[in-house]
């Protein structure tokens, strides 16, 4: 009753004046009774009156987080970070994306960087203790992997590992090295039928050629190969000078926000790649 | 379909401004059907490599579920080869400058893969 009692209250501070701070307050406790169509409204509201305010990034991305859309969530975090470095909570909540898809490595990485920002925050201590313990990630959620051991490169890895915050990383993402063989993702067919290795298959020698015409024709590197099927549309990006990544969606996906994804999801597995060298 | 029937195919899409050149290719043996190209665009090889690319995308893209291409799009740092495959094995091919507007050339590549038939 309190809480309900509270965003009337602020509600009406806020529409008295609408450049008022009390939107962040506002947005957080609407997140906290779950009315997150309402929140996400109130978050934006305020980011239009305050780009710059790292709070507001940060509500916005706990509010994405809470809805399950870590793709918005991981960017409103990384904004949050562009603006204030030392920004815990944006520290904390990358963490948690990086702990639900299994990267360890990076989930403990922010959370001690958060530690020297605020180094008597408790949650940061117990998150630490969770990751370091290998703590499984709640039931439903992406399985913690054990740390890639220096001949992992060469074996499948879960594609959440390598896309994480993508929108649809667990869907029609696929990376391979120069030889076509299968880094990360998967892909099934209409029928439901694991696709991944015959794709694979008919994709290796792809980049080299999609090279060679551009060359061939005077137009400098290639960037994306995006083409259109009767139930689909995928597009193809080169992450570094030997891999191949693969988008593939449905028809409803434009395609040219499906090279948007290609393009955000080649930069991560650029990340990625630079990582395992 | 007549030689002129080609030209005519073609003319529509170099009439779009920033295409440098188009042509009809035979997806099973990458020849040059017709074409219409700006000098110094090597069209024997670009129709080879263009058949080439287009059978392996097309197998790709049947085993991954989304059915053959209608159309794709090799976008590169300074142009573009855009490519809608037109019945009776044909490809009909587009080279273009990067800023092109590619919808346009979509359209008028569908169209002469209608009238190349």
């Amino acid at each position: 009753m309190v809480l309900a009692d509270d965003i009337r209250q602020l509600s009406a501070q806020l529409a008295q004046d609408p450049h008022s701070l009390v939107f962040l307050r506002l947005g957080e406790l609407l997140r906290q009774r779950r009315q997150f169509d309402v929140a996400q409204r109130v978050a934006l509201n305020g980011l239009e009156r305050h780009p710059h305010l790292a709070d507001a990034h940060d509500l916005l991305a706990r509010i994405q987080a809470d809805r399950h859309d870590y793709e918005h969530a991981f960017d409103e975090w990384d904004m949050t970070l562009r603006i204030a470095p030392g920004h815990t909570g944006a520290l904390k909540g990358l963490a948690f994306l990086y702990f639900k898809v299994g990267d360890l490595g990076q989930a403990e990485t922010h959370l001690r960087e958060a530690k020297q920002y605020d180094p008597d925050d408790p949650a940061v201590d117990q998150a630490l203790a969770m990751v370091r313990g290998g703590t499984p990630a709640p039931a439903g959620d992406a399985a913690p992997a054990a740390p890639a051991s220096p001949g992992a490169a060469a074996e499948p890895l879960p594609e959440e590992r390598i896309f994480a915050g993508l929108e649809g990383a667990q869907e029609g993402l696929l990376l391979l090295d120069g030889a076509g063989r299968v880094l990360g993702g998967a892909l099934r067919s209409a029928d439901g039928q694991d696709a991944t290795q015959a794709v694979a298959a008919y994709l290796a020698g792809v980049s080299q050629e999609a090279g060679r015409t551009a060359k061939l024709l005077h137009l400098g590197g290639w960037v994306g190969l995006s083409a259109e099927g009767p139930q689909g549309n995928i597009h193809l990006a080169a992450p570094t000078g030997d891999a191949l990544l693969l988008v593939v969606r449905d028809r409803s996906v434009p395609m040219g926000r499906l090279a948007v994804i290609a393009q955000r999801a080649a930069l991560i597995a650029r990340r990625w790649l630079e990582r395992q060298a | 379909m007549s030689a002129s029937g080609y030209e005519s195919a073609l003319s529509r899409i170099t009439g779009v401004r920033g295409v440098r050149g188009a042509m009809l290719v035979s997806v099973s043996d990458g020849l040059v059907v017709a074409e219409q190209l700006m000098e110094g665009i090597k069209g024997a090889a670009v129709a080879a490599l263009a058949a080439s690319l287009a059978t392996r995308l097309g197998r790709a893209m049947e085993a991954g579920g989304v059915g053959g291409g209608v159309f794709w799009h090799l976008q590169a740092e300074r142009g573009a080869l855009l490519v809608v495959p037109a019945r009776a094995g044909l490809l009909v091919v587009a080279v273009a400058d990067p800023g092109v507007n590619a919808g346009l050339v979509r359209l008028e590549l569908l169209r002469a893969a209608e009238s190349v038939a």
